[in-house]
């Protein structure tokens, strides 16, 4: 949102006008129940904290003054009370150098590559290489997504690491930036691209594994 | 698009390093020197490519991922709350 539009919705807020509002809440509520999980345990409480947020964002807006946008002060509220509620749950965010999830290590399996006495050391081997999606389809981007390819994505990306999750989960489901990203999380920016790196890998791993099966089926 | 896969070019990244490199190649932190040296084995490689195209397309799937978000019943208070709030707590004539 630009600045511009940023004021125009603190105005309509400060004048009462409720449809604004409920636009705020429904256009920012996802991001911020994201945001919220990378502190407390549960979608639950992610969902307490996004309610308490708004309500607090309610009884401040007459004293917010306008030194930073509307929404990066409304994501501030929303740390802040995520964070308390994260200590009363007693969940540990682990520092981000000791992050088991960050840990180095190939996201491809070595054995799709060749090997040191290759003339091309390291190159994908040929049954390694990776193959042409068979999404059914000319136009994959465009075209309606199906529902188990959907699913598929959902699932590969809740069965993630928890850092790993938060991660891609804030980049890539929620627009977050990498800069929002590593002030939510207390990442630095390297840590964060290989959180997001190793979902990421993961998640197109579990695709890979989808339509390869679904072509060796097509064409035994 | 040539084959520009000669094993004596110094500066040709192996695959295996490509495929760690793709998340700070599409986020634009490599040096312009190793974002030269991938674009060139990219340009030269088919698998790569094509790996590439799966990553972005797997970042793509993602943004289609439904986010949770706030039951219409909690939206529904939060809005009571705000009307209420409105008409009660709030100066009328505050606004610069």
């Amino acid at each position: 949102m630009s600045d511009r539009a940023d004021d125009a919705v603190l105005h309509a807020l400060r004048t009462g006008d409720a449809e604004a509002f409920a636009r705020v809440v429904n256009d920012w509520s996802p991001a911020m129940i994201g945001r919220a999980r990378a502190y407390v345990s549960t979608r639950a409480s992610a969902e307490d904290v996004v309610q308490d947020t708004w309500l607090a964002v309610i009884r401040g807006l007459d004293r917010f003054e306008a030194r930073s946008t509307l929404r990066t002060w409304v994501f501030r509220i929303l740390v802040n009370i995520a964070k308390t509620r994260g200590v009363r749950e007693a969940r540990v965010v682990p520092v981000a150098s000791m992050d088991p999830d960050a840990e180095a290590g190939p996201t491809i399996d070595p054995a799709r590559f060749r090997g040191p006495d290759d003339p091309w050391p390291r190159h994908w081997l040929d049954e390694g290489a990776p193959h042409h999606w068979h999404t059914g389809t000319e136009d994959a981007a465009q075209a309606a997504i199906s529902r188990e390819v959907q699913d598929l994505v959902a699932a590969a990306l809740e069965a993630l690491p928890p850092r790993q999750r938060e991660v891609v989960s804030l980049r890539d489901v929620h627009d977050l930036t990498s800069d929002e990203v590593c002030e939510t999380l207390g990442l630095s920016a390297a840590n964060q691209r290989v959180l997001l790196h190793r979902g990421r890998a993961k998640v197109r791993a579990a695709l890979e594994n989808y339509y390869h099966g679904t072509s060796e089926r097509r064409q035994p | 698009m040539t084959d520009n896969h000669d094993p004596d070019d110094v500066e040709d990244v192996p695959c295996q390093d490509i495929v760690e490199l793709v998340t700070d190649y599409l986020e634009g932190t490599l040096d312009p020197v190793t974002t030269a040296a991938v674009e060139a084995h990219l340009a030269g490689c088919d698998a790569c490519r094509i790996y590439l195209e799966q990553f972005r397309e797997t970042i793509a799937l993602l943004g289609h991922v439904p986010a949770d978000t706030l039951s219409a019943q909690a939206q529904a208070g939060l809005i009571d709350a705000f009307r209420a709030f409105s008409i009660k707590g709030r100066p009328s004539d505050r606004d610069p």
